[in-house]
């Protein structure tokens, strides 16, 4: 309910400003959503949106299991973490519009580019929040299954993996953050179709209706994904812990 | 089958780069169906002899024959429970080849049927010593461990799983080793008594029981228990042997 008064306190406070500033930079809510329905009847609002959610469903993929073997590693093995730091830290500090632009010299304008340009720049968060969550696994359960004799996997399954949840909850909350900011970027820079092409189109041709119907079409279909999969993951991984009060 | 420890030492090395003897020689046996008791003052090092003997610290001077393949069933001091599982999957987890009958009675045994669907976070200390007593003995151990199972509980919850232990230990010849504070449990559960002296531990007195566990009246157990306290005043000094016969 107050989600909802919030997101029509939102409406409101637009379509006054759009009143006062004019329809040229900022258009009103109905002058949006019609550009976003005859978008949608063409099916162009669908293919865009499509072809985006593809690459940040494959470079997220991507980086969070290959962060997420990497962080473990880091935290479990010292000469792995000694080994892997710098790289860490220079992946971690470097911008992404680098990545991105030197992805496409090297790779092409290709959508392998993109999607490595995209998962390189969340690798590394994904590395730090798994490396700390290694570190922070509690010895005393391991040496438990270890006695018990828990067969490797099932050690695994049972006893680090619960430990190292919330961890990947948050490394999946703000890498998706991460990645949904990038692809655009990495869209606009280098690919013909997709969210962040339709908006550098838009750019170009200053159609701020068309530019607003993608945006937030997109920011929707973000906000979904988060409400629908992350959250209810995260409260699944930490369904055991006593409730706050 | 039998346990065999022989530590000829174990030194340790703290956070500030000192070095410091933990074990003095050690040597003692065990076989099926006995309950041998170490009985010594805090921070004597009984823990770290555990720690050795289950395989769990390799490094020390020494050795240690356990039968190939047993069956270790611990109780950590702490419980040591799987937060995230149920009692029951915390149970099944380490025995997972344990019978539902089987399973069923050790929960009655303890206490434990209305909490198998509990997480560790919902019980007691307790309850939860009693939930890693469960699972412990629920994987048929051929080597029993057991860390001060009881320390921090009631006089009467311990006295009740204290029997609860002793009937358990009754059933299945285990080699059983107790780590306990307490000279009631000492002489009620155990065989055969080791007194530890303070760092670095060694053997003091090794003291054998030979009436069975359940034929002990509470006339022998509390001769038995004078002259342990008397070993103990000997060989440890008044200021620990004055805390532990308490």
């Amino acid at each position: 309910m107050l989600r909802l008064l919030s997101f029509a306190l939102f409406l409101v406070s637009w379509w006054i400003a759009a009143l006062f500033v004019g329809g040229a930079k900022l258009p009103s809510p109905p002058a949006v959503l019609e550009v976003m329905i005859a978008e949608a009847s063409s099916g162009a609002l669908f293919l865009h949106l499509g072809a985006t959610l593809a690459r940040v469903a494959l470079a997220f993929v991507l980086a969070m299991s290959l962060g997420s073997a990497i962080g473990y590693l880091m935290g479990r093995v010292r000469l792995a973490d000694r080994l892997g730091d710098p790289w860490l830290i220079l992946l971690l500090n470097l911008p992404a519009l680098v990545v991105i632009v030197l992805a496409y010299i090297w790779a092409g304008l290709t959508e392998t580019a993109a999607i490595a340009a995209i998962a390189i720049n969340k690798l590394p968060t994904a590395v730090v929040t798994l490396r700390e969550g290694t570190r922070a696994l509690d010895r005393s359960l391991d040496e438990m299954a270890s006695v018990f004799a828990m067969p490797r996997w099932r050690a695994f399954r049972h006893v680090v993996l619960p430990q190292l949840a919330p961890y990947i909850a948050a490394a999946a909350r703000s890498g998706l953050s991460l990645v949904w900011k990038i692809v655009l970027v990495a869209e606009l820079l280098g690919r013909p179709n997709g969210v962040g092409f339709e908006i550098g189109v838009a750019f170009q041709l200053f159609d701020t209706p068309r530019l607003l119907a993608y945006s937030l079409t997109f920011a929707a279909v973000v906000l979904v994904i988060e409400t629908l999969l992350v959250q209810p993951f995260e409260a699944r991984t930490t369904r055991w812990r006593p409730r706050a009060a | 089958m039998r346990l065999e420890v022989d530590i000829t030492g174990k030194t340790f090395t703290s956070a500030a780069g000192g070095t410091h003897e933990v074990l003095a020689p050690l040597k003692f046996a065990l076989c099926p169906g006995e309950v041998g008791v170490l009985i010594g003052p805090s921070g004597c090092g009984k823990s770290t002899m555990l720690r050795i003997i289950l395989g769990l610290d390799g490094d020390f001077r020494g050795h240690i024959a356990r039968p190939p393949r047993a069956r270790i069933g611990m109780v950590f001091q702490e419980p040591r429970l799987l937060p995230w599982r149920s009692v029951e999957q915390n149970v099944r987890l380490a025995a997972p080849d344990v019978t539902e009958p089987k399973l069923s009675e050790l929960f009655r045994i303890l206490e434990l049927e209305a909490h198998r669907s509990h997480f560790p976070g919902e019980l007691s200390l307790g309850l939860a010593r009693r939930v890693a007593l469960a699972r412990a003995f629920a994987v048929e151990p051929d080597l029993l461990v057991l860390d001060e199972p009881l320390a921090s509980l009631d006089d009467a919850l311990a006295g009740r799983l204290r029997d609860e232990i002793a009937m358990l230990v009754a059933r299945r010849p285990v080699m059983t080793l107790l780590v306990t504070h307490s000279l009631d449990d000492a002489i009620r559960l155990g065989d055969r008594l080791f007194v530890l002296s303070p760092r670095p531990a060694r053997i003091v007195q090794e003291l054998p029981i030979a009436i069975p566990r359940a034929a002990r009246s509470e006339a022998e157990i509390a001769a038995i228990r004078t002259e342990l306290a008397r070993h103990i005043q000997a060989e440890q000094g008044d200021v620990h042997a004055g805390r532990d016969v308490s």
